[in-house]
């Protein structure tokens, strides 16, 4: 009897592998595991972006370890394929699935339809539904952060920013940066350039190399490699981590990292998940929950480094919020009167630039 | 360091890849064989030039092994393509795919970890001259070697006996190979030197232009390389040309964003090939000559009679 069974289950794991269906045969796991499917849209190696979010994946199996078992699917394209990847998971038992690109949007809404009894959670998305939930981090937070250190630790006052797409994530952190330089220095200057990819370390060293051979004396970036600090380092130029910590490429040049940490957040869902709480949410978290986090303070004076703490300190408490008027755009609209902050609406949607940044905000 | 030496600097590191897989390439498609596989080829010799360069400590080496890696990548093309004569461009297109993902498996664990850099050419007296050295006499080895490589070619092609066989099993197989000529191992070593040049393409990303490793890092080069050779009529000189004009115009727009003249950044990051496409057109506008370069027999499998 139990050969039978035994080999009835093996034969049902079989079948399921051979549909194709599934990452591991699910028959032959124990009925009570959670399964958390991940949909990245980089490669886990790609030491940014998908590297952080598999570090979250690699949380929920430590923290919750045989009550859960997690798989993940890499380099999935926004797009078509994403829905395909989205419904290979949801078919195969997944009951919590991550989809870890703005771009996975409206494939994870279609999705979710059709497997009500699936939970979703979309990153840096704006379209929930009863099983859909949505999250993000507040990386201005920390930008504002590195912006006035560059503030005090350039000695032209000007950075070079190295951009990646120009959508609202990427406008708010460069603004971000520009008002944390400009409350210690004025008169500061950011030269942007775009290079139009999330991710090619070629294109962001050239990029590096353009803005030190433009006069700047302090790199960051929005991109996702660690090509840039490299250039930093080689021309003796300062310059900021980007997604994880990067001080190995440049450790007498990173004066500290903004990074992604969602390995809290994602360890909670599953949790949520398997007690039966989870519910239909949107998060947006910053400093104070820990989704992002500060590299260690470096190569930098005593006074930088305690003015970088305060200002961290003052963010995560709530007292100091980056976006506080009065901020005028830059053809000198004032876009926030005195004493008020821009609106969490406000900021998902920043199309315009603050005054003072000399690039023109491309359409 | 002024303004346009640190240009051109930016240009050479951007075009030297380029120039490298795109010479290795040309000798193949010379030979009469596709080869669509540059992207994998690219991306097997920088992960393996990268790890070796930086278990032994020395950049030579793991760029010998780069070179080396490419080559071996390529084996199952060449079994595939000349001794099965299968479809050269689905196992181009196979070895491509299966070059990134044994790309990233070898490279898991160097992933995050800082390289070594290939030291620059430091020749006393020469290097130190203002502008001339270190545009000239300052970079590494690769850079001279993709010079090099591409005269070497250009000579060996157009100027020897072997180069006038790889252009004849190229232009008619079959009568090439009724003149008794081994029209299979000629290829199988045409290709065997495609695999050594994009290895060392790759092993300049890894180990010079930015020292180190990261999936897909080799991000579209290889097939840049293959649309240059197309587009330079398979013409060694041409190729130079067209990377150059390449680096030159993508370097061109970052200045110019950097610049903040508000050009939309899809349009710069697009202009290159545009650039490089009308170019390279305009060139070969003489069709003749033209259709005189283009390898007749290229993508067409050759099985001799027995």
């Amino acid at each position: 009897m139990t050969t039978r069974r035994t080999f009835m289950l093996a034969a049902a794991g079989v079948a399921v592998l051979a549909t194709g269906l599934a990452l591991t045969p699910g028959a032959v796991q124990a009925e009570e595991k959670l399964k958390v499917g991940f949909i990245y849209v980089g490669p886990i190696g790609d030491h940014g972006w998908s590297y952080q979010h598999d570090q979250g994946r690699l949380a929920i199996e430590k923290a919750l370890g045989d009550k859960v078992q997690t798989s993940y699917i890499e380099k999935v394209p926004e797009g078509a394929d994403a829905e395909r990847a989205l419904e290979r998971l949801a078919r195969s038992g997944h009951k919590l699935i991550f989809a870890t690109s703005f771009g996975y949007m409206d494939s994870v809404i279609k999705v979710a339809k059709r497997h009500p009894d699936v939970k979703f959670e979309h990153a840096t998305g704006y379209k929930r539904a009863n099983n859909v939930s949505t999250y993000s981090a507040r990386f201005y937070e920390g930008r504002y952060i590195i912006g006035k250190i560059a503030g005090k630790m350039s000695k032209k006052g000007m950075a070079g920013y190295i951009a990646s797409f120009p959508i609202p994530e990427v406008v708010r952190g460069i603004n971000s940066f520009m008002l944390g330089a400009q409350s210690v220095n004025p008169d500061f200057k950011i030269k942007v350039v775009w290079v139009n990819s999330w991710y090619d370390p070629g294109k962001e060293a050239d990029a590096a190399k353009v803005l030190i051979a433009q006069g700047a004396d302090i790199l960051t970036q929005h991109t996702d490699s660690a090509a840039p600090m490299q250039v930093a380092a080689e021309k003796g130029v300062y310059a900021f981590g980007q997604a994880s910590d990067m001080i190995k490429f440049g450790p007498k040049t990173q004066l500290t990292a903004v990074i992604d940490d969602w390995a809290p957040y994602y360890v909670q869902r599953a949790k949520d998940v398997l007690e039966g709480k989870w519910e239909s949410k949107d998060t947006w978290g910053g400093l104070a929950s820990g989704m992002v986090k500060m590299a260690p303070y470096t190569n930098m004076p005593e006074e930088v480094k305690k003015m970088a703490q305060e200002t961290e300190a003052a963010i995560r408490s709530g007292k100091l919020h980056p976006f506080t008027g009065p901020i005028y755009d830059q053809d000198g609209k004032l876009r926030v009167k005195e004493g008020e902050t821009l609106s969490d609406k406000e900021l998902l949607g920043m199309n315009w630039y603050v005054k003072g940044i000399d690039d023109k905000l491309p359409k | 360091m002024n303004g346009l030496e640190a240009f051109l600097l930016t240009v050479i590191a951007a075009a030297t890849p380029l120039l490298l897989a795109a010479t290795g390439e040309l000798v193949v498609e010379r030979a009469g064989v596709l080869n669509l596989g540059v992207e994998g080829m690219m991306a097997t010799g920088a992960v393996v030039a990268f790890a070796v360069a930086l278990m032994s400590g020395s950049p030579l080496l793991g760029v010998l092994a780069g070179a080396l890696a490419g080559m071996v990548v390529v084996l199952p093309f060449v079994f595939l393509t000349q001794v099965l004569a299968a479809s050269q461009v689905a196992s181009g297109l196979a070895l491509a795919l299966f070059g990134l993902g044994l790309s990233g498996l070898i490279g898991e664990g160097f992933v995050g970890q800082p390289g070594v850099r290939l030291e620059k050419l430091h020749i006393p007296g020469l290097s130190d001259i203002p502008f001339i050295g270190p545009v000239i006499f300052g970079h590494d080895v690769l850079v001279y070697l993709s010079f090099f490589m591409t005269a070497l070619v250009a000579w060996l092609l157009f100027r020897t006996r072997v180069g006038l066989l790889l252009r004849a099993v190229g232009t008619n197989h079959d009568a090439a190979h009724a003149l008794g000529h081994p029209v299979r191992r000629i290829r199988t070593l045409a290709i065997l030197f495609g695999g050594l040049m994009a290895g060392l393409a790759g092993a300049y990303l890894s180990v010079s232009y930015t020292p180190q490793w990261v999936e897909d890092m080799t991000a579209g080069r290889g097939w840049i390389a293959l649309a240059l050779v197309v587009f330079a009529t398979w013409r060694p000189l041409r190729v130079l040309a067209g990377a150059y004009l390449f680096g030159t115009v993508w370097i061109l727009g970052l200045h110019a964003q950097a610049s903040g003249y508000g050009l939309p950044p899809q349009l710069l990051s697009a202009l290159p090939y545009l650039a490089t496409i009308i170019a390279l057109v305009i060139i070969a506008r003489n069709r003749t000559l033209t259709l005189a370069n283009t390898p007749a027999m290229i993508g067409r499998p050759f099985m001799p009679e027995r």
